[in-house]
């Protein structure tokens, strides 16, 4: 065991687990940050997805020794209120149908459009191609994708 | 446990002795819901207790205007949390921006609390029309006392009674303390509203949990927290079946963050709680991590000499021999086969698929004092609670069960091994523990979708007409012990329907059946045994209208012919209504202008329809197939009719192109193999799902609002997305896919 200084969602955090603890498990159990999900524990499912240093990335595979100079943002801290406008959208479009994988599929599409302000179809599919979404709602993440574009378009306008 | 956890609970914990507080509970009442559920609480000193109205179990109005609305169904993504109560609010003629909805506990008060067979809607829809009038006659009376006028004179709306001649009105909250005091009318005679004037129902309305979902709070079996709770992971052997011979306890129980280590011996039932070793740690990752220096010496038993390949190679054996049952036997197919003018012959297989949840299965459970409180993401909670009264002979009424939000169910959460390893292992501990099984144990240790064999013949007469259906079915059975007697039991889902449609229409049909014994778990996967015939039985259709050189519209429409109201016949008999379905055939097919369209060769579009769960389904799809093979599913219509009332548009299209998708990536990547009784693969690495770039790129869906009883969405509209696809994919290169997952057929062509 061994003591890790953490930022998590601009906050200092501190928890003493093993090196290889991956960040994962370090939010859900340690830190009481379950947003963030267990679905695949081998990166190919994507509900772990979180940012660091605004980079989206596979919590389960990401050590928690080789993160404690980064800056870690979960679904938690995306938005201090709860309102970035894919936030927004997912309840406007209601997308989620059971919600488990929703966060991860937020997490990977508010990088997707923080590098890319107007992504298409195809920018999108390729974007989310490892976020897996067990009920389908894939039609309404791309139709959310869109809708949270032009939205954040026009706040910026 | 966090706050919001705490605020749940502690609310969940006072709903629950109000509810009880009026004792005498029955069991199974569900179909008098509303009449039950007043007499429990009606009574002035459970309403003194908390100051709020409570003219049922589900109905809880404060002082302040909160509507509190229970929802008694687990909700696993099919939106029940949000359409149940939008049933009440809509008659209670409450805004919806007042209501807060509350998860129940499992409680008989409730009735049934199976989620599962797309019954949620339809074996509540009428009871909680009642319940929402219920209450609103009541307000409406404490009004008109108040005012000392007709209560004809009053009408609610806008979570308030209002008097149009007197200019006045009081909101709900001000009337609590009147209608309290009232006496609860009989639920049959409350005045329903008329369809015509729904403000709620047809509407599109957002998951109620969607706040909560998109912000990360606490809210699946897997987040669940508690004060001094300890992890633990569950180990099973890889041959079903399996028992444990010995394990090095002692080393595991040295590992770091190690509390304990045991083996639990268990029985033989697939569905119940099966031999294993169960590691209790400090947290999931230690959990996780000692497990992997876990080793387990295995008494495989006979199920090691099973494997996929075997069976295939049965199962061919067996397709030119007499099925040792027969479902179905009109006229004389064999005849009329060999006197048709054309005959068609085809082999149709399907693997073992699992459900693969995206939240792996879970559960919380704490053991205190001969009595046990359990946290379970499930589907049918009671299942839950009886096998932990069965297998560890805790009485029934100590076996407290909190249903939480799961990640997912389309019916593996139906069957509850994992609840009763669960506590099971909390048995053996004071505190309160959380198993979580890996993706793998999920894949792994999953009550699969059975595989099958069907092989089909049909016969044509001169005209094109289908007059012979010949199927031998060879499918799965499990050696189960009944009474003391082994038996060999079919596999939930594994069954077919002598009632499955052809069977009525044709009239030489003969359907015959074999089951292989396996000691494979088996379940409902959702749209049971549909997910599937329906796929075999509109292949093969469109193969016979291809072979006829009819339109594959025009070929379906005439078997359908014009039988009317069908009744079911025999053990499965299913009833089915005719009319309904050439409805939606011809529906779909003006929306999807069937005909009226050409496509380039490597383009096309396929029809296929299907009754299941009391919901009549027809779909065209549209594909473009490159020449390299690459299948590109460009457009699905899809036209509904369960009934007469939709409850929630949103929802409902959710559903529906969710079950587009699902049934899609079931359809093309969904496999699993069996070498040695093990499940070859492991993790989504190597069972793999559909992902966003494979999902149709318009997906068109229609409800026909038929004068019907309302039913539910969650399965039907599954069914008839395979078939579709792959007719279509034969109206664009020829191919014809009877083998699944379709990618292991090659779709080049040039």
């Amino acid at each position: 065991m061994s003591k890790y200084k953490l930022n998590i969602n601009g906050a200092p955090k501190t928890v003493d687990v093993a090196p290889e603890t991956p960040l994962l498990w370090v939010l859900r159990d340690h830190l009481n940050l379950v947003g963030t999900k267990f679905g695949c524990g081998i990166g190919q499912c994507g509900a772990c997805t979180v940012h660091i240093d605004g980079q989206p990335v596979r919590a389960c595979q990401t050590p928690v020794s080789s993160v404690t100079k980064s800056q870690i943002t979960t679904i938690e801290g995306l938005n201090a209120n709860g309102e970035h406008p894919l936030q927004k959208v997912w309840q406007e479009l209601d997308v989620p149908q059971c919600g488990y994988c929703q966060a991860g599929q937020i997490m990977t599409a508010a990088a997707l459009l923080k590098k890319n302000p107007r992504p298409t179809d195809a920018d999108i599919d390729t974007a989310l191609a490892g976020n897996l979404c067990r009920c389908g709602t894939y039609l309404r993440i791309r139709a959310g994708i869109h809708r949270a574009a032009e939205i954040a378009g026009k706040e910026t306008v | 446990m966090n706050i919001d956890c705490l605020e749940n609970a502690g609310r969940r914990d006072f709903l629950r002795k109000s509810a009880l507080a009026g004792g005498g509970l029955m069991l199974g009442f569900y179909l008098n819901v509303a009449d039950s559920a007043t007499k429990q609480v009606a009574k002035p000193s459970t309403i003194a207790e908390s100051g709020a109205f409570k003219p049922n179990a589900f109905i809880h109005i404060a002082p302040n205007g909160t509507v509190t609305l229970i929802s008694k169904q687990p909700e696993i993504g099919q939106g029940i949390k949000t359409s149940l109560p939008m049933i009440i609010a809509e008659e209670l003629e409450v805004n919806w921006k007042d209501v807060v909805i509350v998860q129940g506990d499992l409680d008989p008060i409730y009735g049934s609390q199976n989620a599962g067979g797309s019954r949620s809607t339809p074996t509540n829809y009428e009871e909680f029309h009642k319940l929402g009038a219920t209450a609103r006659t009541m307000l409406i009376q404490a009004a008109a006392e108040t005012w000392k006028v007709p209560a004809s004179e009053l009408i609610a709306h806008d979570s308030a009674v209002h008097h149009p001649a007197g200019g006045r009105k009081l909101d709900y909250g001000e009337l609590v303390a009147k209608a309290s005091a009232l006496p609860v009318p009989d639920p049959g005679s409350v005045r329903l509203k008329d369809a015509k004037d729904y403000k709620l129902l047809g509407t599109r309305i957002g998951g109620i949990d969607n706040p909560g979902i998109v912000t990360g709070k606490p809210l699946f079996g897997i987040d669940v927290k508690l004060p001094g709770m300890l992890y633990a992971v569950y180990e099973k052997s890889p041959v079903f079946r399996g028992k444990v011979v010995s394990a090095n306890l002692d080393k595991i129980k040295s590992l770091p963050g190690v509390r304990n280590a045991f083996v639990i011996q268990g029985g033989s039932d697939l569905k119940g709680l099966l031999p294993g070793v169960a590691i209790v740690a400090d947290s999931t990752w230690a959990a996780f991590s000692a497990r992997k220096q876990l080793e387990v010496v295995w008494d495989e038993g006979q199920g090691a000499a099973q494997s996929w390949a075997g069976f295939a190679a049965k199962a061919k054996e067996l397709s030119t021999q007499s099925g040792t049952e027969i479902l179905r036997n009109d006229g004389d197919a064999k005849v009329a086969l060999e006197g048709a003018d054309k005959t068609v012959e085809a082999a149709y297989s399907y693997p073992f698929i699992s459900h693969a949840s995206i939240e792996p299965q879970n559960c919380t459970a704490w053991y205190k004092d001969g009595a046990i409180e359990i946290w379970a993401p499930t589907q049918n909670p009671e299942a839950g609670q009886k096998i932990v009264t069965a297998t560890l002979g805790i009485p029934k009424d100590k076996v407290t069960l909190h249903i939480t939000r799961s990640g997912g169910g389309f019916g593996r959460r139906l069957i509850p091994d994992y609840i009763i390893e669960s506590a099971a292992i909390a048995q053996h501990l004071t505190v309160p523990v959380k198993l979580t099984w890996t993706r793998e144990d999920d894949l792994r240790h999953d009550q699969y979708r059975a595989g099958g064999f069907h092989f089909l013949r049909g016969g044509l007469d001169d005209q094109g007409k289908l007059i012979a259906w010949h199927n031998h079915f060879v499918t799965f059975a499990n050696k189960v012990v009944k009474d003391g007697k082994p038996k060999l039991e079919l596999g939930s889902g594994a069954n077919l329907s002598g009632d499955e449609f052809p069977g009525r229409w044709v009239e030489n049909c003969l359907l015959e059946q074999t089951p292989l014994e396996c000691n494979i778990p088996m379940g409902p996967w959702r749209a049971p045994r549909s997910n599937v015939l329906a796929w075999v039985f509109h292949g093969f259709i469109d193969e016979l209208a291809h072979a006829a050189g009819r339109d594959p519209l025009a070929f379906r429409l005439e078997i359908l012919g014009d039988k009317g109201f069908i009744p079911g016949t025999g053990e499965q008999g299913i009833p089915y209504d005719v009319n309904r379905m050439k409805h939606v055939l011809q529906h779909v097919a003006e929306k999807a202008e069937w005909g009226k369209k050409t496509f380039p060769r490597g383009q096309g579009q396929g029809i296929a329809f299907h009754f299941s769960h009391r919901g009549y389904i027809a779909q065209v799809a549209e594909v473009t197939v490159s020449k390299d093979g690459k299948l590109k599913v460009d457009r699905v219509v899809v036209s509904t009719d369960i009934g007469a009332q939709i409850v929630n548009l949103s929802g409902a299209e959710n559903q529906v192109q969710g079950s587009v998708v699902d049934g899609l990536g079931a359809l093309v990547f969904q496999e699993l193999d069996i070498e040695k009784g093990r499940i070859v693969q492991s993790n989504f690495g190597d069972y793999p799902m559909i992902r966003i770039a494979d999902a149709p790129t318009r997906v068109d869906v229609h409800f026909l609002n038929t004068d019907n009883p309302v039913t539910g969405l969650g399965e039907p509209a599954l069914p008839p997305l395979a078939p579709a696809v792959c007719n279509a994919i034969f109206a664009a290169t020829g191919k014809r896919v009877r083998q699944l997952p379709l990618l292991r057929t090659d779709l080049s062509w040039s």
